[in-house]
């Protein structure tokens, strides 16, 4: 990595108060809690969502359930990649019919992931509403879709790389933007 | 991580960490079969051709299941439709096959080997669904998929396969892949039915099927071909029950927690009693749930990228 | 036209003889052996061309006791003429070839066809066995005297074994009264049928049907038990099992009046060949153990197995292209024969003069045909080697019309030079 430039642009504190920050106008923007879940994009969506889900239930005082998702199945680059990923379960312990769902990821880039989650989702059932929740809003949308809540937008090229490090999966809190020198 | 080979011919061909792979795969499989929606797009737009010579309903239904399950398109062809009886060879009925793109073969064959004539002359991945008395990888995959989930493990239980060796595929696929993921094997049953030299395999065989249950923590129960009486093999259905059937008296023999498996078809009465086979042990229709998982995970596995 | 064959080193297990020497060949015949024969050595009247043989082995033409032709019948795997030039090519001088054809070769008539195509096509010396019964069925006796009149060598149902222990006994006793020698192909199809491999690791591994050695071992012994009863000998062909070689052994021992030969794949190969389900491995006798083939190696070195023969059985891709259990049973051989038993004698298992011998002198003997020795009057068949000649195998290259051998792409030392029928060189290697 000694050709990469680093740079942080959350560290652990800014990160805790960035998702403070989106649970709060969850809260504020749902009008109750009643029929709403959180279900995370494999593999950090699912941490972000965990996260959330307790910062909901330290504000309101309701549980928010939360689920797993894992959108392997529906990719649509699988034959553009070299290596085939490898495949983890879809866990969502809740039925999806009827229900307010916030879909959570670490990093909304070109799109395509949250498209292959809305499909795995509408696969499962008929939910009452889908809003998106993400860390990082780093631009470069190849389809129409945006964002309901937004941890921090950050300006990129397309060279450079945004590494979310989370303590459930990475014993570290950390957002970096990286960019070969 | 990935499969290496193009085809899933033989267990033999496996190392642990593809079966580990295989397995983990199918866990996530098996989700989507408990959907009301039991379809994900994954594979849409391939095209799996399952081509049997030899009548199955299970083991075909269960690959045309996992290859919708993933949007494939599955074709069924069998031996009585297939152009086979007109003479054509394996090999010229593969690359007419060939001919049209389809992106996977299954193949069940009464030839031994018959499966590697179509992976050897064909680009397209083909998966072995039984040939002859050689192998029949995805059953025992799907047999170390349930005794995982039963037993949280492979390595160190003690399995006895027990019946006719000598003609089962599904007893060499299933020597190959407990051997290779750590697992004890015995086998049973009666000495004409088991080749000799099947030590050399690495298992014990031990003649006396109660002494082969003992302390076992799965029994997998063979099919016995009825017409093998007519050659000798076994003098009659009722000696076979008697002496190599298992029973709930056997049964005692076993851990308490013993698992019960069978490839089927039962041939109830013979082979296993009834009420073993219905009992709190057998586990011969979790054998057949998974079975779709396992086999949605090697299409996945093999064709989707 | 004569011809010298100079500085050789000229190899004759008949004589003993193992000298760098010159051989002057005249006529068809060999008129000279001696050390510094000049081209005027010869009659004068004719124009001696001279061949250079230095760093090459003479030896006598070989002789293949055990070759299927394919004609009558089955002229797409192989005829008289292809079969005599892949012969030429492996450095053999006479084949001797099987009734197994369609028509069997059970009456003169048939006989009489192939050594009228063997005259007019084939490039080395043609010896037809006779069936023993007819259609190779192990039921009546040919017309064994009609046969030899017509000029088989020996009889043979091969491919099959005389199952009626009652036939073969009459059959041995009335072959008596015309000096012709029985080959046996030993097999209780009780035991094998349905046999595609050996019986052993590999079959337990594979799942293909198995032969076991026990349904070779039977016969062998059921048929040495006759020989000695009816005191005719019998030759067992294509020996391939420890147990084959221990009942051979002892019964030569006590004296009967057997001798037997084994085939090159059978103590090159094992049964982990056939791992691959190529059916280029499937032959009959199966290729079998490791063991076996220690006892093979061990019987060709101390006598109990005489002759090294091919058992070229040709087979197209319509019997081979198919699936292992369906294949055609056999694979060629007259072209990677010698080259295979030559490995023997780097791996110092025999003598040259030994393997030689198992290639010519004894198999002449067994079928009294004055053949495979380098006396002077002897036929002019000779073979010159160039044994250090390092070459691969290419099927495609065979002469032989069928492709069927499981030795494609090894390399293997021993090249066929010259091989001469006759005086007239019928083979040479591209240089």
């Amino acid at each position: 990595m000694a050709t990469m430039q680093t740079r942080i642009v959350l560290d652990k504190q800014d990160l805790n108060r960035t998702l403070t920050r989106i649970a709060h106008e969850i809260s504020e923007r749902s009008r109750g809690m009643e029929h709403l879940v959180l279900i995370g994009i494999r593999r950090r969506g699912v941490a972000i969502a965990q996260r959330l889900s307790q910062k909901l239930h330290d504000i309101t005082g309701v549980p928010v359930p939360v689920g797993a998702l894992d959108i392997t199945l529906y990719r649509d680059d699988l034959s553009e990649i070299d290596a085939q990923p490898v495949l983890k379960k879809t866990e969502i312990p809740f039925s999806v019919k009827g229900k307010r769902i916030i879909l959570c990821d670490d990093v909304l880039y070109t799109g395509r992931t949250i498209r292959a989650a809305l499909d795995g989702i509408i696969d499962l059932g008929r939910p009452m509403s889908i809003q998106l929740a993400v860390l990082i809003d780093r631009g470069h949308r190849e389809l129409p879709i945006q964002a309901n809540y937004v941890g921090k937008a950050i300006s990129t090229t397309s060279d450079e790389q945004i590494e979310v490090f989370l303590e459930e999966d990475d014993h570290i809190d950390q957002v970096l933007v990286k960019k070969a020198a | 991580m990935e499969l290496r080979n193009k085809d899933l011919l033989a267990i033999r061909d496996l190392s642990p960490e593809e079966i580990l792979l295989i397995l983990d795969t199918a866990e996530s499989m098996k989700e989507i079969s408990t959907r009301d929606i039991k379809k994900v797009p994954t594979l849409r737009g391939k095209t799996v051709i399952n081509l049997f010579y030899e009548p199955s309903t299970r083991t075909r239904t269960s690959f045309e299941i996992a290859g919708k399950r993933l949007s494939a398109d599955v074709i069924n062809i069998s031996s009585a439709t297939s152009s086979t009886t007109k003479g054509e060879t394996l090999k010229d009925t593969g690359r007419n096959l060939q001919a049209m793109n389809p992106d996977l073969i299954v193949i069940r064959h009464a030839a031994a080997g018959a499966p590697k004539i179509l992976a050897d002359a064909l680009p397209v991945p083909v998966i072995n669904a039984g040939d002859g008395a050689h192998e029949h990888p995805t059953q025992a995959l799907l047999d170390a998929f349930t005794i995982r989930e039963k037993k949280k493990t492979l390595a160190g239980i003690t399995v006895a396969i027990i019946g006719d060796i000598t003609h089962s595929r599904v007893a060499r696929s299933n020597i190959a892949l407990l051997q290779k993921m750590g697992a004890e094997v015995r086998l049973s049953g009666p000495y004409t039915m088991v080749p000799p030299y099947i030590e050399a395999l690495g298992v014990s065989f031990i003649p006396d099927i109660g002494e082969a249950i003992r302390d076992a923590d799965v029994i997998m129960m063979l099919r016995i071909q009825l017409e093998r009486q007519q050659h000798g093999l076994f003098p009659t259905v009722r000696e076979y029950a008697r002496f190599f059937g298992l029973n709930r008296e056997r049964l005692q023999r076993a851990k308490p927690d013993v698992l019960i498996m069978h490839p089927g078809p039962l041939n109830r009465g013979v082979e296993i009693s009834p009420d073993v086979a219905d009992g709190p042990y057998s586990i011969i229709l979790d054998q057949v749930t998974n079975g779709v998982a396992v086999r949605m995970a090697l299409l996945y596995l093999l064709i989707g990228k | 036209m004569a011809l010298l064959i100079k500085n050789g080193r000229v190899l004759d297990p008949a004589s003993g003889l193992d000298d760098i020497t010159d051989i002057l060949v005249e006529g068809g015949k060999i008129r000279a052996l001696a050390r510094g024969l000049a081209p005027a050595a010869g009659a004068g009247t004719e124009e001696v061309s001279v061949l250079d043989a230095t760093g090459l082995v003479v030896m006598p033409g070989l002789i293949d006791m055990h070759t299927h032709l394919r004609e009558p019948g089955h002229e797409y795997k192989e005829t008289i003429q292809t079969g005599s030039r892949a012969g030429a090519a492996g450095g053999f001088t006479s084949l001797v070839c099987m009734a197994n054809t369609s028509p069997p070769n059970d009456t003169a008539a048939v006989t009489e066809f192939i050594l009228e195509k063997a005259r007019r096509e084939a490039c080395v010396n043609i010896y037809p066995v006779g069936a023993l019964t007819r259609g190779l069925k192990g039921e009546e006796l040919t017309e064994i005297g009609d046969l030899k009149g017509a000029g088989v060598v020996a009889l043979s149902d091969d491919g099959h074994t005389v199952k009626n222990a009652g036939i073969m006994r009459r059959g041995l006793e009335y072959a008596r009264n015309f000096s012709l020698p029985v080959i046996c192909h030993c097999e209780e199809d009780d035991l094998s049928s349905g046999g595609v491999i050996h019986e052993g690791i590999t079959s337990a591994l594979l799942g293909l049907r198995g032969i076991p050695p026990v349904a070779e071992e039977i016969i062998v012994a059921r048929d040495i038990a006759l020989s000695a009863w009816t005191r005719h000998p019998v030759h067992i062909a294509h020996v391939s099992t420890v147990g084959s070689v221990q009942i051979i052994r002892e019964a030569k021992a006590r004296g009967v009046k057997i001798t037997a030969e084994t085939a090159p794949h059978y103590f090159t190969l094992t049964d982990e060949a056939v791992r691959t389900f190529d059916t280029n491995t499937k032959i009959n006798p199966p290729l079998r153990s490791e063991k076996d083939v220690e006892a093979l190696k061990e019987g060709l070195r101390d006598g109990t197995i005489d002759v090294i023969a091919s058992d070229h059985a040709p087979h197209s891709s319509l019997e081979k292209d198919v699936e292992y259990d369906t294949a055609a049973f056999g694979i060629i051989g007259l072209e990677t024969s010698l080259a295979l038993t030559l490995r023997l004698v780097s791996q110092q298992v025999m003598s040259l003069t030994q393997a030689l011998e198992k290639l010519t002198i004894n198999p002449a003997k067994i079928l009294a045909i004055d053949k495979g020795r380098l006396g002077e009057g002897a036929d002019a068949d000779i073979t010159i080697v160039d044994m250090d000649a390092e070459h691969t195998i290419d099927v495609t290259a065979f002469k032989s019309k069928s492709r069927n051998s499981p030795f494609h792409g090894w390399r293997l030392k021993g090249r066929v030079i010259y091989t001469m029928v006759s005086g007239t060189i019928v083979f040479q290697a591209k240089s």
